[in-house]
């Protein structure tokens, strides 16, 4: 991203640099790593399928959400509202043809078999590849300006009306085309922006608050989360934010052309997608110069 | 068209054959088990950096405390031994401080309960996820250990328990730094009344900066070794030896 030379725009058809080897790098880090974080933390979600707001809650005390199941039929309850999920959630049979009341199936969680302790491990090891390649990340991109130059939005794309027509257009399903492609759009700025230092901090700070020896040493962790188990339900929610995060990112990738976009991720280069036949909106004309 | 069809090969077999039957037999090596396991010992360096000794878990207040604490784990001690001292009240209990000090004891309930008290409210946390909070009354267990006066090379305390899970004994352990914290102490009240056997009457173990499979119930012994090596399994507690979960419980 942001490689190309100023004053000359790269081609149609032609190879433009567009990724930069340590957006690459953490790019393929975390597609790991957070694949893992999601399915083990399932697993360990799996050991009590509560969730609370506040300090303290365990079984007698009221869940704001919770899966379970009732003889053959499993179902999810949110506050009042309860949805039957037998085969997906709280009852479900295995690949073998086993039965299981667990919450989550098999197919979603590391490992696929129950095991609250080696799905702790797997979590603990892979949130220390998270946080320190996450922070490596960040201090990075200060320092080489790709947070400054490539994500920090410019005022002139945070207007009403520029915004409104990126949505139009990516419901549309048209995206940038031509140079403009090397450019994240808004929509691109903004959610790169929530996940790098809204939701991976979150999750990581609700992570934190927790473990009973960091609540020691960061009290106040406490108190900015109102307590452990509201931390947990965060921790919960932000999780499932980035699966919808990663499905809308996935189908991006899948709808702008997957092999340039891959390739791209990969080698960092990048082909210059052809122009549409049609008349492009003289404002994003002038975004692209 | 080819690229694409091996584009989604690719992914198909990376997610479902990496992801999914691999982890799965990766889970059970034990290689894999004992890379995954080395973490625990960066994360015990890190918190404890910046936890020191002396910082003190939240208390809470009487307003605080759960409705029904729930107890976890065994919830008695099936023996005829430890039927016969509830049965009288431990009136015959006697807690034995061992292994490396340089006076054993034998201390009767009355005895700990004539010793200094300390009395906190704080928040027991399951390592499945949920937390509950409670009142716990007890004897620091740095009084005690100042009474039976630790040996040089004591690294380790170790708490043997009256309960067992299919015939194998619970045990826990602790390093000096947990031993000496100022909320660590054996309880033998809670929310005011004296310990109830569910919770591990009469004695259990109060860890207040880790989780709750280490606060030991049902303590009959309070021994200090040098290494956990030698003791049972040698990881340190029932649940490290039989069930792969980290000795360092502090997240």
């Amino acid at each position: 991203m942001a490689a190309i030379k100023d004053g000359e725009d790269p081609q149609v058809g032609e190879m433009a640099k567009r990724h930069r080897l340590s957006t690459r790098l953490w790019h393929w880090t975390n597609a790991l790593t957070i694949f893992i974080m999601l399915m083990s933390g399932l697993t360990i979600f799996n050991a009590h399928p509560r969730l609370y707001w506040g300090s303290y809650g365990a079984n007698q005390d009221p869940a704001w959400l919770q899966i379970d199941n009732e003889g053959e039929r499993g179902y999810l309850q949110i506050g009042d509202w309860q949805i039957t999920t037998t085969g997906v959630l709280g009852s479900w049979t295995n690949s073998e043809g086993e039965r299981s009341t667990r919450a989550f199936p098999s197919w979603a969680t590391l490992p696929g078999y129950y095991s609250l302790s080696i799905g702790r491990l797997w979590h603990l090891f892979f949130a220390w590849v998270l946080v320190l390649a996450g922070l490596f990340y960040w201090i990075w991109s200060f320092a080489n300006r790709h947070v400054q130059r490539d994500l920090s939005p410019e005022t002139k794309e945070l207007k009403p009306r520029h915004l409104w027509h990126d949505i139009k257009e990516h419901a549309k399903l048209r995206f940038p085309t031509g140079a403009a492609a090397l450019n994240y759009n808004i929509l691109q700025k903004l959610s790169y922006l929530f996940v790098l230092f809204l939701l991976l901090p979150t999750i990581v700070l609700t992570g934190l608050t927790m473990s009973p020896s960091m609540d020691v040493a960061w009290p106040w962790l406490l108190d900015l989360f109102g307590g452990r188990q509201s931390a947990r339900s965060i921790h919960f929610i932000c999780a499932f934010l980035m699966v919808g995060f990663i499905i809308v990112h996935l189908a991006m990738v899948v709808l702008a052309g997957p092999y340039n976009e891959i390739r791209s991720m990969i080698t960092g280069r990048f082909r210059i997608p052809e122009k549409r036949e049609e008349q492009q909106p003289a404002t994003v004309k002038e975004e692209t110069a | 068209m080819a690229l694409e069809i091996n584009r989604r090969k690719l992914i198909a077999g990376l997610g479902g054959g990496l992801l999914v039957s691999g982890c799965d037999s990766w889970s059970r090596s034990e290689s894999v088990q004992r890379i995954l396991h080395s973490s625990e010992s960066l994360t015990k360096v890190a918190q404890r950096g910046i936890l020191g000794d002396t910082a003190l878990a939240r208390e809470f207040t009487l307003a605080d405390l759960s409705p029904i604490h729930r107890a976890n784990g065994n919830t008695t001690a099936d023996t005829p031994e430890y039927r016969a001292m509830l049965a009288n009240g431990f009136a015959n209990y006697r807690l034995q401080i061992g292994g490396l000090v340089e006076r054993p004891l034998g201390i009767s309930l009355d005895q700990l309960r004539s010793m200094p008290s300390r009395t906190q409210i704080t928040r027991h946390d399951c390592v499945e996820g949920w937390s509950a909070i409670g009142q716990w009354t007890g004897t620091p267990l740095s009084h005690v250990l100042d009474l039976a006066r630790l040996r040089d090379g004591a690294n380790y305390i170790v708490f043997h328990c009256a309960d067992s899970f299919s015939d194998t004994p619970y045990y826990e352990s602790m390093d000096l730094s947990d031993a000496y914290h100022p909320q660590t102490i054996l309880a033998y009240g809670m929310n005011g009344g004296p310990l109830p056997e569910r919770h591990g009457a009469p004695i259990r173990v109060r860890n207040e900066r880790q989780l709750g499979y280490k606060h030991a119930k049902f303590v009959m012994r309070v021994e200090a070794v040098a290494s956990l090596d030698t003791v049972y399994g040698g990881k340190g507690g029932y649940w490290e030896d039989d069930h792969n979960y980290a000795w360092y419980a502090g997240i």
